[in-house]
């Protein structure tokens, strides 16, 4: 388990309201329920949310309540519960670097170690310029691509030391580098190119059907 | 070595064409139609026959599991969940379905959810696959404009299928978290009975599927039962995307059939071990909660159900994370012990306190500050959190350090004799 809490009162944005695109995203998840059942769209509303926003807020969380029908405390165990909800502002490009295992095997330390150094000690806390914050996070499910690390959307695979080191530039000019390996591959085939799935007929016939 | 004929995922990495024409063309929504007038009970049987075993890890019979539904729908609508919520360390397969060979996922909801009488799937994909997500919302569109899916559609089965997304939450993976969490609460596992088969999502009876496990059934339809079953051994049959990482010199994901060679896997597919065979120390043979083990057993060891679990470990879902005399398995161990604290739930006390527990005393034998005796303590306390809590995560937690005291008691010992040795020179 992992303590959160709520940002403080001070630093609270006084409302929150979704903007125009956001507002017909959130129909659609709801529509994807049964009528009654729209609390199953609370992730996705607070997820929309941050997006929007960059991180959830005590007003955020009163709004997805009222829109889903449920209990402020409801929203707010949910956005405790899920770590994937930044409580507190992040940098422009919040770095989520992946620790675990498969990616602490191949020396996730050196891209945590160029993180303290161009963005700070403290994880979660954004640069002075507001562009950068980094935290490490479990598993991201790109193991054959580690290390990795994921910021917003995109994932960063297949990283080094000086790799990671013009990632992290390019972040701060606000121009970020193509997401995905970045050392050649275009995705889990091994190095080199695949050893399999390269019989021709594969792709010019139907495959036999019994 | 599976001939690539017999490969069902031939877009894994996504060189050929994602939309539904690609697909067609490399024989997907072929005769699904025909696959349906099995009925329900015809899917089940071929699929019981065809061998097949959960892909998510726990190996239970995915035909077996489909027959748990009710036989008739009554006044509750039925359900297919679909378990996307990849978050095992080492595991990455799923993500290489959803993203590049999404229509065998599609199509086998169709399948799926009609042997089980749903009229509605929900995948439930993990908020980090953004992208994954998109692809496959991209693909789900593509077939409800083919009229592949949804309401009166060419297959006569009307069926609608629905992306949902966690945020983060290793415990959602459970199947009975997950269904909480899709329900719009925090991801605590349900006490079972009533199992999902009669009370699931909003207390209608629901299944809960690995991709995998979904994803290879139209093929198997398809090719027939023999076919499946024909490859591997008998209760350990297919053909398997297995995930190598670590220290090979080229990880990657492959599809193999089941009972390959541990040796030959990783030699064959991942450029073998990094310095050479002789330079292995352990393997992790399928993702974080198999217990560790050593290279004279990673030797002759083959990559199925039965033989990993006779060697004390499991299958899991085939993440092999293979680690060289370089690494430092204590530090490796420690790590998946932070992993399970962070990940626990909360909701039971053995689990909760255990694993934050467990980790503390794994960091004091990282460093060698423990006693020879907290080596026997870690080991009880850890059977102790097994079998008292609502969900297997409790289970789990202990089995890597498990591994660890199993095989390579002698190196815990020697830290700590060391570090001892070395506090008296210094004082």
């Amino acid at each position: 388990m992992s303590l959160r809490r709520l940002a403080p009162p001070e630093i609270q944005p006084a409302s929150f309201a979704f903007n125009d695109a956001n507002e017909k995203r959130v129909v659609r998840e709801i529509s994807k329920y049964p009528p009654g059942r729209q609390a199953s769209a609370v992730i996705s509303l607070l997820w929309i949310g941050q997006e929007q926003e960059g991180w959830v807020s005590h007003p955020m969380i009163e709004v997805v309540g009222k829109r889903l029908d449920m209990a402020f405390i409801r929203v707010l165990e949910v956005a405790t519960f899920y770590t994937m909800f930044n409580l507190h502002p992040v940098g422009k490009y919040h770095l989520q670097v992946c620790t675990t295992p498969p990616c602490l095997l191949r020396n996730s330390d050196e891209i945590v170690k160029v993180c303290e150094k161009h963005i700070g000690k403290a994880q979660m806390t954004p640069t002075a310029d507001g562009m950068l914050s980094w935290t490490e996070v479990e598993c991201l499910g790109a193991c054959t691509n580690a290390p990795v690390f994921q910021v917003g959307s995109d994932f960063y695979e297949d990283l080094d030391g000086p790799i990671m080191e013009k990632l992290i530039e390019a972040f701060r000019k606000g121009q970020p580098m193509k997401p995905g390996p970045q050392q050649g591959r275009t995705g889990s085939e091994p190095a080199g190119g695949p050893n399999t799935l390269i019989d021709p007929s594969l792709y010019t016939k139907k495959p036999e059907t019994a | 070595m599976l001939a690539d004929k017999d490969r069902i995922f031939t877009n894994i990495y996504g060189f050929q064409d994602k939309s539904v024409a690609g697909a067609k063309s490399r024989g997907l929504w072929d005769g699904t139609r025909k696959i349906l007038e099995l009925g329900p009970e015809g899917i089940c049987d071929v699929m019981k026959k065809s061998g097949l075993r959960g892909r998510g890890g726990a190996g239970f019979a995915t035909g077996l599991k489909w027959t748990f539904m009710p036989k008739e729908v009554k006044d509750r609508p039925h359900y297919l969940v679909v378990n996307a919520d990849e978050s095992e360390p080492g595991t990455c397969k799923d993500r290489e379905i959803m993203r590049n060979d999404p229509h065998h996922l599609i199509e086998g909801c169709l399948i799926a959810s009609f042997a089980m009488r749903a009229h509605t799937a929900y995948i439930y994909i993990r908020g980090e696959f953004v992208r994954e997500r998109e692809a496959l919302q991209k693909a789900i569109d593509e077939c409800y404009d083919a009229k592949l899916i949804g309401k009166n559609n060419v297959h006569g089965w009307d069926f609608d299928l629905y992306l949902h997304h966690g945020a983060g939450a290793y415990i959602c993976g459970e199947e009975t978290a997950l269904l909480e969490s899709f329900e719009g609460k925090k991801g605590m596992p349900r006490m079972k009975p009533p199992f999902p088969a009669n009370m699931g999502i909003y207390g209608c009876p629901t299944t809960v599927n690995n991709v995998e496990s979904i994803a290879v059934a139209p093929t198997i339809m398809r090719r027939g039962a023999e076919w499946f079953a024909g490859i591997g051994r008998a209760n350990n049959t297919g053909t398997k995307l297995f995930q190598i990482s670590g220290h090979v010199n080229k990880p990657c994901v492959v599809e193999e059939a089941l009972g390959i060679p541990m040796r030959e896997l990783i030699e064959k597919y991942a450029g073998g071990v990094r310095g050479g065979w002789d330079n292995l120390q352990a393997v992790i043979p399928g993702g974080a909660s198999c217990p560790m083990i050593p290279k004279s057993v990673c030797d002759d060891v083959i990559m199925d159900f039965d033989a990993l679990k006779a060697v004390n470990s499991s299958l899991g879902t085939a993440a092999v994370i293979v680690m060289d005399k370089s690494a430092d398995l204590v530090r490796v161990v420690s790590r998946y012990a932070y992993f399970y604290k962070h990940e626990s739930c909360g909701q039971c006390t053995p689990c909760r306190e255990g694993t934050g527990w467990m980790w503390r005393v794994m960091e004091r034998l990282r460093t060698g500050d423990a006693r020879v005796e907290e080596i026997d303590q870690l080991w009880e306390v850890g059977k102790q959190c097994e079998g008292h809590t609502i969900c297997g995560l409790g289970d789990a937690a202990p089995w890597p350090i498990q591994g660890l005291i199993r095989h390579f008691r002698p190196e815990l010992e020697r830290r700590i004799h060391e570090r001892q040795a070395r506090k008296v020179a210094a004082e």
